[in-house]
């Protein structure tokens, strides 16, 4: 189902149509599909989350209201949309009621290039993970607006560490992209596919075995890097309820913070739709069942693991978290992309093919290397290594000081 | 090691997803849901019947419960000494000493007495006009029942007794007389004793729930006799 059925459906229907109505009226038919998708998807998100938190936690969770609180989503969402819709009255108006829609367009637009099966919905974009990359930048700049528009300490207190994490995190998640970029335009290139490495139909034409075997280390940067991008659990810095109310959408309410809510719980659907194509092989797997049956399937099971993660991990300190992005996560991304290139090159430049048995060998030699330099980095950046910083008591307070 | 203590708590909030015995720290109330085995657990206790007898015997109940829609009525035990609402009052023994209204701390128990005309030799007994009970400040201490001489006052057993209208909260005569009794145990050793118990035993009659067995007239005559 893509974009190109749509029109030869609408040309068959009514013959004769000017072409630019025919893409307009395809391109709205399945826009409006997708999008409606996408959206009942992040409800049942939201249902599935709380049921399993609970779970976790030895509650029981929602319910009631339907089998096994299926339609909790749905109660919820006549409560927000039954609340009245407070902006305050210092609030730089226009911005605060456009900062939810630029939250949720870029989480909607990610699915447009996702292949859900040898093409993606609006066709096959050549630069697909570019797009990714720019197009969920934007949610820096709308946490932002929600912050600075709504005239709120403990809002823009959110908005300030969490632009500065989100910033720093974009660093690796980029790095870890190059790295596979690299691998694919090998392996197309060896194949003689015609398929740009920047899309992602070639991604996943390039996954003979999947990338999170063949690159550990990237795999790994790439999850750390977009849970803290989509601002979850341990890195849920934006809005830390303990510490900041609710973040940077402290002042919203109704309908708006509906909004900021589902794109909350969609931020993981779409993550794992670009994982689970970037480093799971997306549509690739068995081959009777169908491919877009198979990235659901692997949709599915990597927000299980994000829940999972979050049910379990408490959230990291300010400085942690810069220190983990610059200090660690950095530098394993730049030994990634090299000793991804070195290796490569290695085994290409001796016969000039890169068969099925030379990947795994290339997969062994990286989950080696993935260990002992996930090792070294923590010895030499971590805890451990470096000297506490005891504070000394002044004089006046009249302790007794004794040196550890 | 590095990174293990990570590892380590996913794991245990893994064993806390998947393992079925896992402890619960919320009881639902009033009703809870129940999957298939749950239900037929409950069913046994009145039909002996065993998990795969009642599968076959009720398979629509089966899936309902699969899907999560069967709720079960399930109290959980509740002592009978437990101090509660509805007031148990016995006007035959009551003698409108007003004791009970003199004891209570807060002053919420109002009664009004009048001649009756019985028992005019033996000291006059009073006829109960009223007997108001403010439920909405009673904090269930229950030192009115303490106070009573002639155990004619009983604590109840019920929690769930909220109202629309606070004045819907106050127990007057007609109520005490009119409503089943069924008195808690708690400073009534006798019923305690006999073990009654108010949640699941019927009412009871005011010549059940005395303290002492009712004097014969020998033991009348005696004791007037002395005198
Ligand atoms: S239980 Fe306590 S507060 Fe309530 S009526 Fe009796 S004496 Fe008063
Ligand atoms: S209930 Fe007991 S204490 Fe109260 S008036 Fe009657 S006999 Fe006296």
């Amino acid at each position: 189902m893509n974009i190109n059925n749509f029109q030869n459906i609408i040309n068959s229907l009514i013959p004769g149509l000017p072409t630019w109505l025919v893409f307009i009226t395809s391109a709205i038919l399945i826009s409006f599909i997708v999008i409606n998708a996408v959206v009942i998807t992040g409800a049942l998100t939201v249902w599935l989350e709380r049921r399993l938190l609970a779970r976790i936690q030895s509650r029981l969770g929602p319910n009631r209201w339907g089998p096994f609180g299926l339609f909790t989503p749905v109660a919820d969402l006549i409560k927000m949309i039954g609340k009245e819709d407070t902006v305050p009255a210092t609030a730089d108006k226009k911005i605060f009621n456009l900062a939810p829609i630029v939250l949720l367009v870029p989480v909607l637009l990610v699915f447009a290039v996702i292949p859900m099966s040898n093409n993606s919905f609006l066709g096959q974009l050549n630069i697909g993970i570019l797009f990714i990359v720019g197009v969920t930048g934007f949610n820096t700049l709308a946490v932002f607006m929600a912050a600075w528009s709504s005239r709120n300490k403990y809002a823009l207190f959110g908005a300030m560490r969490g632009v500065a994490m989100l910033l720093s995190y974009e660093v690796p998640m980029a790095l870890s992209i190059i790295s596979i970029v690299l691998t694919t335009n090998f392996l197309l290139n060896i194949d003689g596919s015609n398929l740009s490495a920047l899309s992602l139909v070639g991604i996943v034409q390039a996954q003979k075995i999947p990338f999170f075997i063949l690159q550990p280390l990237g795999a790994l940067i790439f999850v750390t890097a977009a849970s803290a991008e989509m601002s979850r659990a341990p890195f849920d810095m934006i809005e830390s309820e303990s510490e900041l109310g609710a973040g940077y959408h402290t002042e919203y309410s109704g309908i708006k913070f509906a909004i900021f809510q589902l794109t909350e719980f969609l931020a993981p659907v779409a993550t794992a739709a670009i994982i689970s194509v970037m480093f799971a092989g997306g549509i690739k797997g068995l081959s009777f069942i169908p491919g877009s049956v198979i990235l659901v399937v692997k949709i599915f099971v990597i927000v299980l693991i994000f829940i999972w993660i979050r049910a379990t991990w408490p959230r990291l300190r300010v400085d942690q978290i810069m220190n983990f992005a610059w200090k660690f996560l950095l530098p394993l991304s730049v030994i990634n992309i090299f000793s991804q290139a070195i290796i490569l090159q290695i085994f290409y430049s001796s016969d000039s093919i890169i068969t099925i048995n030379e990947l795994w060998t290339i997969a062994f030699i990286n989950w080696i290397l993935a260990g002992i330099s996930i090792f070294l980095l923590a010895k030499l950046f971590g805890h451990k290594g470096r000297d506490k910083n005891i504070p000394i008591p002044s004089k006046l307070a009249n302790m007794e000081f004794t040196s550890e | 090691m590095f990174g293990f203590g990570l590892i380590k708590g996913l794991l245990i909030t893994f064993k806390n997803l998947i393992l079925p015995s896992r402890l619960f720290t919320v009881h639902q109330y009033p009703d809870r849901k129940v999957g298939p085995i749950e239900l037929a657990r409950y069913h046994q206790d009145w039909q002996n019947t065993s998990f795969i007898q009642f599968v076959i015997n009720n398979p629509i109940k089966t899936i309902k419960s699969l899907i999560g829609l069967i709720s079960i009525q399930d109290r959980y035990p509740q002592h009978s000494r437990f101090r509660g609402q509805e007031f148990g009052w016995y006007e035959n023994r009551c003698t409108g000493c007003a004791s009970c209204a003199k004891y209570c701390p807060l002053g919420i128990i109002k009664i009004e007495t009048s001649r009756s005309g019985v028992d005019l030799d033996e000291g006059q007994k009073y006829k109960v006009d009223v007997f108001d009970i403010d439920m909405g400040r009673c904090m269930f201490c229950g030192l009115c029942v303490e106070a009573c001489p002639y155990d004619a006052l009983f604590m109840g057993s019920g929690f769930e007794e909220s109202k629309y209208f606070r004045q819907e909260l106050n127990i007057d005569i007609n109520n005490l007389k009119n409503n089943d009794t069924k008195p808690s145990n708690w400073f009534r050793p006798q019923l305690e004793s006999k073990n009654y118990d108010p949640r699941r035993n019927g009412a009871l009659e005011w010549d059940q729930v005395g303290r002492h067995q009712k004097p014969t007239d020998t033991d009348q005559a005696n004791k007037w006799s002395k005198r």
